[in-house]
């Protein structure tokens, strides 16, 4: 079969985002995932994150790599270039895309396997030159287009569908984002789009390389008793511990937090990422108490969600780079061009 | 001993060094070759140089040729043994009559066993342990002394070994006394104990006034820039680092604002071949233009990005600085062992478009070539250059730049254009040509499209049916096709004379195989015998090729490769019979020279003319 198209339901009265948008300006074809699967709640709060910070849907760049996360930058912003590339490798085609072209609002879309296996070197390689995009890692802790082979993120102890055991230590993407030092960095579950939505837009806001590590339960293969990536195991350990919300540089901070219980961190666009649910002290700008957290809440089996470490201040691959403001893709040719007096003068050295 | 004037040779030897890498000799011995371009006198310079940094065998040649020829001459007629563990070695290669030059502060009398050439001592340690007092400097002195020695024997010209030192060392003078200090010591002392030995002599001329020297890396660099790359990806990797090395240079003269210090270029050293071939990918993906410079295991670990860029129609250039493979092989020394790779490189049916060049001077051109060809058919290309064209200064016509040049950027559209379409698909052949157009991400919502490695129809959608997969890559080899004449024409060189006998010969030669054969044919000329001879410069091979091998009765293919890899690609791609080509062989791993080249032609013509 091929692909299916959307249809489009234009409803009354439908809310329509700064830009006059609806939010199903901002889908995609329709999905072709298992029914239930998590990555399908995934591209729905992509989708609303988009429409909710009003960014024109030609602005966006989606990038990804090969499996079934990675199929579902077909599933929304229809108005967008998005670029399937090749297993494991999307991080270089976007660092060469963000290269080129600076302004637009890159998102990449893997998983555990695209990510942590075989693009394990490029995944670590775009957050330590912090290229500026965020990165949704979808994780379900299995192989499903290939049914059901473990995945690098699977747990100790887990059991794969057929009763295997995992035996081999997982790699935690958070952990390795932070000993990495990507400058933002958070996890989510596709099962809590009240969460996610907004991390999703505070990553996109951020200047530099995002990375939200989403538990997103896979169906077909991996949520049975045993796993530890089921949707029934996820619900049980949950903690949904840092809440982060995007305030554009226009809008007033909503004063319904309890003062206190709120941190708000300045960004680069003049805009606000608002933290609460902070449990006292904790302070997600300092890398050595994520990294403390982390690890404390794994030993209880513990699922830690929210924005878990944030930088603001560190450069960007952009900034690194000293590259001028305008995208290298608008540089005319005459500003490029040295000419031909130049080249004669250049060969003086070669005489 | 003296010798007679009507015994020299004059503008026509070899010079050989065999030194230990990591002395400084690279410098030295490009300094004695600099003195002799200065002279007027035309060079061809030959590093054969280990992978190592430090304490290995390394060799310069440095022909000296009044008539220019640009090969190896196969023959050493004066060597400078400069390193005990590979003396017994260089005394053998040594051709008779030729002179050998070592330091004998450490007397061998071994060298006495052949009576064939004459042995020069000079006591080059011994001289500069007197006169300098920094291990370092007697280290790398050792090297300027016998250049000042060589240039005592060769007649070289002093005043120009001053002019090029102060032009070397003018940000620090100290160097210069230095430097004059050593070539003092060589020059002198041979001049006082062997002032007529040599036969050997470098008479000025006026033959290199418009040339320069450079090596193709240099150049290949530079041509990306005056073709407009403002990106470039890359993994280090002998010997194709040297290409962005210089590609770094200029943009960092030539690209960089004076008042705020921002870039108008952006290149990444990337952690892999991998990631590089991925970050060229994206930009051009994305409009910029760029490339990545690579050599053979590069392109294995590119090669399932270059399908993808393949079929789905994304802008890719790519150099090969082609070095002597399998595996890590011989990674300082030069073969032409990727053209079969780079050719149907990745996992399917896929087709390049490739460029040859065989000297730095089309290393330039072919750089701003290929930048245009990839954006106009929006698929990879490759310039398979080779380490001796990359990193061996070459002698060469100055380079020339057309300031009217304007990049063909392709079929993209603008925002403006879309206006007009009733609705855009990315894999339409709307003109009959084979390329469709293509859009940039952030231009227009109606340019928006999906872009693919998995099975797409020519709409730009996803599909797993049969018919609809046919029709794209049916589409995809007729546009490679198509390129057969918009790659750089073969050049093709008629004999002085037509040929003689019933059978008619020729050759195929490809890239840095260049110097040797137009140098063999020559010498064959000479000997009655008169070759037409064709160097292809692209793939796919344009309508000229099939005509010239047509032509022709018996055609040697030269190429520097164990398996005839040219030789199979014209066989492959062109519908000829396959006893009418000849392969000959190079393949050690040093560049090309003419007596093999001559003489393997001439031991088929005999076989083959006594068989016709």
């Amino acid at each position: 079969m091929t692909s299916f198209t959307k249809p489009l339901i234009r409803r009354k009265n439908e809310p329509t985002n700064e830009l006059g948008l609806v939010r199903s300006d901002y889908d995609g074809a329709m999905s072709t995932l298992c029914a239930g699967c998590g990555h399908d709640g995934v591209t729905a709060s992509m989708a609303r994150a988009f429409f909710e910070l009003s960014i024109e849907p030609h602005r966006a760049v989606k990038v990804s790599g090969i499996g079934c996360s990675s199929k579902t930058t077909a599933y929304f912003l229809r108005e967008s270039h998005g670029i399937n590339t090749v297993h494991g490798r999307m991080p270089s085609v976007a660092t060469g895309a963000i290269a080129a072209n600076h302004e637009l609002a890159y998102i990449g879309v893997s998983g555990d396997g695209d990510s942590l296996s075989i693009g394990l070197g490029q995944f670590v390689h775009a957050m330590r030159r912090n290229v500026n995009m965020l990165y949704m890692l979808e994780n379900n802790g299995v192989y499903g287009l290939t049914k059901g082979q473990f995945s690098a993120a699977a747990d100790m102890g887990s059991t794969a569908k057929k009763g295997a055991v995992n035996e081999l230590p997982a790699i935690d993407p958070v952990a390795l984002a932070l000993s990495l030092g990507a400058t933002f960095v958070a996890r989510g579950f596709s099962g809590d789009r009240e969460q996610l939505v907004p991390l999703i837009k505070a990553g996109l806001k951020h200047k530099g390389f995002g990375l939200i590590d989403v538990i997103s339960p896979c169906v077909s293969f991996n949520d049975h008793k045993g796993s530890t990536k089921s949707y029934e195991h996820t619900y049980k350990y949950y903690n949904p511990a840092i809440h982060a919300d995007y305030v554009p540089p226009t809008a007033q901070i909503k004063a319904d937090y309890n003062a206190g219980d709120i941190m708000p961190i300045e960004l680069h666009d003049g805009g606000q990422i608002t933290l609460r649910k902070l449990e006292n002290g904790y302070d997600p700008r300092d890398r050595a108490a994520a990294v403390n957290k982390l690890f404390e809440s794994s030993q209880s089996d513990e699922i830690i969600t929210g924005l878990l470490y944030i930088n603001e201040d560190q450069k960007d691959m952009h900034e690194m780079a000293r590259m001028e403001d305008r995208p290298l893709n608008a540089i005319p040719y005459e500003e490029l061009n040295p000419g031909a007096a130049k080249l004669k003068e250049i060969q003086k050295g070669f005489r | 001993m003296s010798a007679k004037t009507d015994n020299l040779r004059v503008n026509d030897f070899t010079i050989k060094v065999g030194n230990v890498n990591g002395t400084g000799s690279a410098s030295a011995n490009a300094l004695l070759m600099k003195i002799i371009f200065r002279m007027g006198v035309p060079v061809v310079g030959k590093n054969i140089f280990p992978s190592n940094i430090q304490g290995l065998p390394t060799w310069y040649e440095i022909r000296v040729t009044e008539k220019g020829y640009r090969g190896r001459s196969g023959d050493v007629d004066l060597m400078v043994a400069m390193n005990p563990e590979s003396y017994k070695r260089d005394l053998e290669e040594l051709s008779p009559g030729g002179i050998l030059l070592y330091d004998d502060t450490w007397p061998r009398p071994h060298f006495l066993t052949r009576t064939d050439i004459t042995v020069i001592g000079v006591p080059l340690a011994r001289m500069c342990n007197a006169a300098f007092k920094v291990a370092r400097s007697r280290i790398l002195m050792k090297n300027v002394a016998y250049v000042g020695a060589v240039a005592a024997l060769l007649d070289l010209d002093l005043d120009i070994i001053h002019t090029l030192l102060r032009e070397m060392f003018a940000a620090k003078p100290k160097l210069v006394d230095l430097n004059l200090q050593a070539i003092a010591l060589g020059y002198d002392y041979a001049k006082q104990n062997f002032g007529n030995v040599s036969k050997l002599k470098v008479e000025a001329r006026d033959l290199t006034s418009d040339k320069v020297m450079m090596d193709g890396n240099t150049t290949a660099g530079l041509g990306c820039v005056y073709g407009g790359a403002t990106f470039g990806a890359w993994y280090p990797i002998t010997p194709s680092t040297s290409l962005m090395d210089a590609f770094v240079k200029y943009c960092k003269d030539l690209r960089v604002n004076p008042e705020t210090g921002k870039h108008k270029y952006c290149i990444t050293q990337a952690e892999d071949e991998l990631a590089a071939a991925g970050m060229i990918i994206g930009a051009a993906w994305n409009g910029a233009r760029c490339f990545t410079p690579t050599s053979g295991p590069g392109i294995s670990l590119m090669s399932e990005f270059i399908g993808f860029a393949y079929y789905a129609e994304v802008p890719m250039v790519l150099f090969d600085i082609q070095r002597t493979g399998p595996s890590t092989g011989m990674p300082t020394r030069t073969q032409q062992c990727d053209i079969q790779l780079c050719a149907y490189a990745s996992h399917g049916d896929t087709k390049h478009i490739l460029l040859f060049p065989s000297d730095p001077s089309e290393c330039f051109d072919m750089a701003v070539n290929a930048l245009d060809l990839a954006e106009r058919f929006q698929t990879p290309v490759f310039v398979l250059s080779d380490i001796d064209i990359g990193m061996n200064d070459w002698m060469i016509d100055e380079l020339t730049w057309d300031d009217n040049y304007l990049p063909d950027r392709g079929k993209v559209l603008s925002s403006e254009d879309l206006k007009d379409m009733d609705k855009f698909y990315r894999y339409l052949d709307t003109d009959g040509d084979h390329i469709p157009y293509r859009t940039l991400p952030g231009e227009d919502p109606k340019g928006a499209y999906f872009t693919r490695g998995s099975g797409h129809n020519k709409y730009g959608g996803y599909t797993e049916d049969g018919a609809e997969y046919k029709e794209v890559v049916d589409r995809l080899v007729s546009k490679w096709a198509s390129a057969a004449d918009k790659v750089p024409a073969p050049v093709i060189s008629t004999a002085s004379k037509p040929a003689q006998g019933k059978v008619k010969f020729a050759i195929i030669s490809i890239g840095s195989c260049d110097g040797a054969v137009v140098e063999a044919r020559d010498k064959l000329e000479t000997e009655g015998v008169y070759l037409n001879y064709m160097r292809v410069r692209g793939f796919p091979f344009s309508a000229e090729v099939k005509d010239f091998i047509d032509a022709h009765d018996q055609i040697f293919v030269i190429e520097q490769n164990r398996d005839a890899q040219l030789y199979g690609l014209l066989l492959g791609e062109i519908d000829v019979p396959r006893e009418k080509l000849i392969p000959v062989l190079h393949y050690s791993g040093e560049p090309l020279d003419y007596k093999f080249v001559h003489n393997a032609l001439s031991k088929e013509l005999k076989t083959r003319r006594q068989v016709a």
